[in-house]
């Protein structure tokens, strides 16, 4: 107390307690609140005040105050001009359309457009820009099948990172892949009997270098090649797949409807191949062109086509 | 001392002359010629902006002079975080606190902007008249003005701070036109409130209450460290300091009767920027600004008496003892300083002329293709971070039968301070491959370029094969 006596400058007397003691000598001071917390709260208060005019602040019934001279306009995704109060929405938008960012990744898409495929795929840059903006729209579009990284599931969405292509795996096939969707169908043979499906799983089987039972995949052979199972007609004579239409090719080690190489014995394997063929398959890629611009679109196929297997 | 309500004690500094003013004066000149200067320094460099320092925040780019400090290269801000901290380490072990004194920006504003109070408001006693004079119009005129250019002086100080993290020419434009980016505005607002609050206001209070190396700086005081100290002794002597009387004139006569040099003339007190009295010892507050020696020199000039009352000294030295500044602290602080300056001068000189960083892409970790072979993806990120175009050469090594696909093109080319981004397809034939995990590298060679600096360098990688795995796990049960 001596000390606050001394130090007190104001020529005032000491400060004074509220005259509540504990323990003999423990007092507390009545001091004031400092000034300048006072005078911080009374800017909070000007503060709130300010906010309330300026900003959406108070309900009303079904409404609420709007502010003021707080509007933000936007290009809406149409194309559009809107204008509306301030929020942090609308701020997005418009920085989605008209931010450094936004801007600059459009020069390079509309570049992207420009370009032919050979161009791009000459160009690290582009290359790199194309790979790093079809990444996210990958995700968005293509990654629920495909897998990030477009690595499929076996015997039911296609691998995009190897090299086996149903379509075809050049540029263009790629693009007309995204943009118009694809429906395979290889059609179910439920006339043929127990022999005549083992016969032909054992010829199927021998394309991609399984040891099978000779004779039976002679026969199936015939059946494959000639006019009973007319396989070669589209799978191309000796199996080696017709893209255009979406055959597989089956004389390398990969599989695109049925997981063989997983199947653990031979007759596993080909129980597989026996239920391909009897049951038939279909399967369906959606289009895209209604979804993705076409810069994207392109964007898309050089990216499916770096994944690792692109012709 | 009771808590914080109590009101601070105005102090108003006297001005001085002497060699540490003129001294601080120096250094003062320095620093503001310095920062104020420097962001419109423009410089001719290979790449980027031509502007001798500049920070850059969205292209992740530090340009200082020739030097371009890349986001990867922020460990040298350590560096020199590590560097200054065991330089005031080092220095204050053996001067003090001179970095308070001399260089700190509070001490430096605080100094000016008591210049400014000075040249409006008048001396010492002056200020102390017109504090505790009754409004007027000339008191509001002169406090106004003081304060007018106490806020031109922080938002020059903040305008300049700004001007480091862009063009500075056409920021400043910009900021003057209303089309600066917003957080422009923001840093100029706080930076001009805290340069006026702190250096108009709070001035020594910063020093006693709120730095945090005021105190740790004590710490590293011994009984060598260069003080500020009052000799008491000398100007005590038996009998007490006593002012300049008649009897009391010369040495002589003062000393016949017992008293010391000191004239009690308050000088040193009136020029104290933190209102201490050197004469009761070394006190927290002390910055060891040296005005007091100046102030206390011309007195004793003025008394015909020798100089060095109040001068720096250590506690050895004020107690008699001989004093030690080469001792085991002083080596070792000195050594790890050493260390420090030239690890960093090292890392700089051999900064890479470019960049790689290789990342598998495991999604998926390898695939099988139609041939038979194993597939891994990577992806390679090149920076060239020499002044010159550079072309590059990318292969692979240590991995036997493999072929390396990137993209179409044989070689890189690119602009100083560009990245790219590349994709690099490796495959690999798994009947010749011998376990399912391989360590291999990536050669990268600048094949023209690159500042002549054309070593080939290799960065690890492994390669995996999970049909072998799954073999060798099948092994192990």
């Amino acid at each position: 107390m001596s000390e606050t006596n001394k130090r007190n400058e104001h020529g005032k007397r000491a400060v004074q307690t509220t005259g509540h003691s504990w323990d003999g000598d423990l007092q507390e001071y009545n001091n004031p609140i400092p000034r300048w917390w006072l005078w911080a709260f009374y800017a909070t208060v000007v503060f709130a005040v300010v906010y309330w005019f300026l900003y959406p602040a108070w309900p009303v019934g079904g409404t609420y105050t709007k502010g003021v001279m707080n509007t933000i306009t936007y290009t809406g995704p149409g194309g559009e001009e809107r204008t509306t109060h301030w929020n942090t929405r609308a701020l997005l938008m418009r920085d989605m359309q008209e931010g450094t960012h936004a801007v600059r990744q459009r020069e390079y898409l509309e570049r992207v457009a420009a370009m032919s495929y050979n161009e791009i795929a000459d160009d690290p840059d582009m290359m790199a820009f194309s790979r790093s903006v079809a990444r996210g729209l990958f995700a968005d579009n293509c990654a629920a099948c495909h897998q990030v990284g477009g690595g499929g599931v076996p015997g039911v969405y296609p691998n995009l990172a190897d090299d086996d292509w149903l379509w075809g795996g050049t540029f263009e096939r790629i693009e007309e892949t995204i943009r118009e969707g694809r429906r395979g169908f290889m059609p179910a043979f439920p006339q043929f009997n127990a022999r005549q499906l083992d016969d032909l799983a054992s010829y199927v089987l021998s394309l991609s270098g399984h040891s099978v039972d000779a004779d039976a995949a002679a026969r199936g052979d015939d059946i494959f090649n000639g006019p009973t199972g007319g396989c070669m007609y589209c799978h191309g004579e000796g199996g080696t797949g017709g893209p255009a239409q979406g055959a597989p090719n089956l004389t390398n080690g990969l599989w695109q409807i049925v997981d063989v190489p997983s199947a653990p014995t031979l007759e596993g394997k080909k129980a597989l191949v026996k239920r391909v063929v009897s049951e038939g398959a279909q399967r369906h890629m959606p289009t895209f062109q209604d979804r993705l611009s076409d810069a994207e679109i392109r964007a898309l196929a050089v990216y499916v086509h770096s994944l690792g297997g692109g012709q | 001392m009771t808590g914080s309500t109590v009101a601070r004690v105005a102090i108003y500094p006297r001005s001085v002359k002497g060699r540490f003013r003129n001294l601080k004066w120096g250094i003062l000149g320095l620093a503001y010629g310095v920062y104020f200067l420097l962001p419109w320094l423009r410089w001719d460099r290979g790449q980027g902006p031509s502007q001798a320092v500049l920070f850059d925040i969205p292209g992740r780019r530090f340009y200082l002079f020739d030097l371009v400090v890349y986001a990867q290269d922020i460990f040298w801000l350590a560096g020199l975080l590590i560097i200054a901290a065991l330089l005031l380490f080092f220095v204050t072990g053996i001067l003090g606190r001179v970095f308070c004194g001399y260089f700190c920006f509070q001490t430096l504003w605080t100094d000016v902007f008591l210049f400014v109070e000075r040249f409006v408001q008048g001396e010492r006693p002056a200020r102390i008249r017109l504090a505790k004079a009754p409004w007027s119009v000339g008191k509001a005129a002169k406090l106004s003005l003081t304060h007018l250019l106490w806020l031109l002086i922080a938002m020059a100080t903040a305008a300049t701070f700004v001007l480091y993290w862009g063009d500075a020419p056409s920021l400043l434009v910009a900021m003057v036109t209303g089309e600066a980016p917003s957080a422009a505005y923001v840093t100029v607002f706080f930076l001009t409130a805290t340069t006026y609050v702190m250096a108009g206001w709070a001035r020594e209070q910063v020093c006693t209450y709120m730095c945090p190396y005021a105190r740790f700086q004590s710490v590293m005081f011994d009984s060598d460290t260069r003080i500020v100290g009052y000799d008491t002794g000398r100007g005590e002597g038996k009998a007490g300091r006593a002012k300049l009387a008649p009897g009391l004139k010369t040495r002589e006569e003062r000393h016949a009767k017992g008293v010391g040099d000191c004239v009690d003339c308050g000088y040193c007190v009136q020029v104290c920027p933190t209102g201490i009295d050197i004469r009761n010892g070394l006190q927290i507050e002390c910055i060891s600004c040296a005005l007091c020696i100046d102030a206390c020199n011309n007195i004793m000039d003025h008394a015909g008496f020798p100089r060095g009352l109040i001068g720096y000294t250590s506690e050895k030295e004020q107690s008699g003892a001989p004093v030690r500044v080469l001792k085991p602290k002083t080596y070792g602080y000195g050594l790890a300083l050493l260390v420090a300056v030239g690890a960093l001068t090292w890392s700089v000189a051999a900064r890479e002329p470019f960049e790689l960083s290789v990342t598998q892409i495991r999604q998926p970790l390898a695939v099988t293709l139609s041939d038979g072979r194993v597939q891994n993806n990577y992806e390679l990120k090149l920076t060239n971070k020499t002044n010159e175009t550079a072309r590059y050469a990318i292969g692979i090594t240590g991995l036997q039968g493999a072929e390396l696909e990137i993209g179409r093109f044989e070689t890189v080319s690119l602009e100083p301070g560009r990245s790219v981004t590349l994709v690099a397809h490796v495959r690999v034939d798994p009947d010749e491959a011998r376990q399912a995990q391989q360590d291999f590298k990536f050669v990268v060679e600048p094949v023209d370029g690159g500042d002549g600096r054309g070593e080939p360098r290799t960065w690890r990688s492994v390669f995996y094969i999970p049909s072998l795995e799954r073999a060798e796990v099948s092994l192990v049960h």
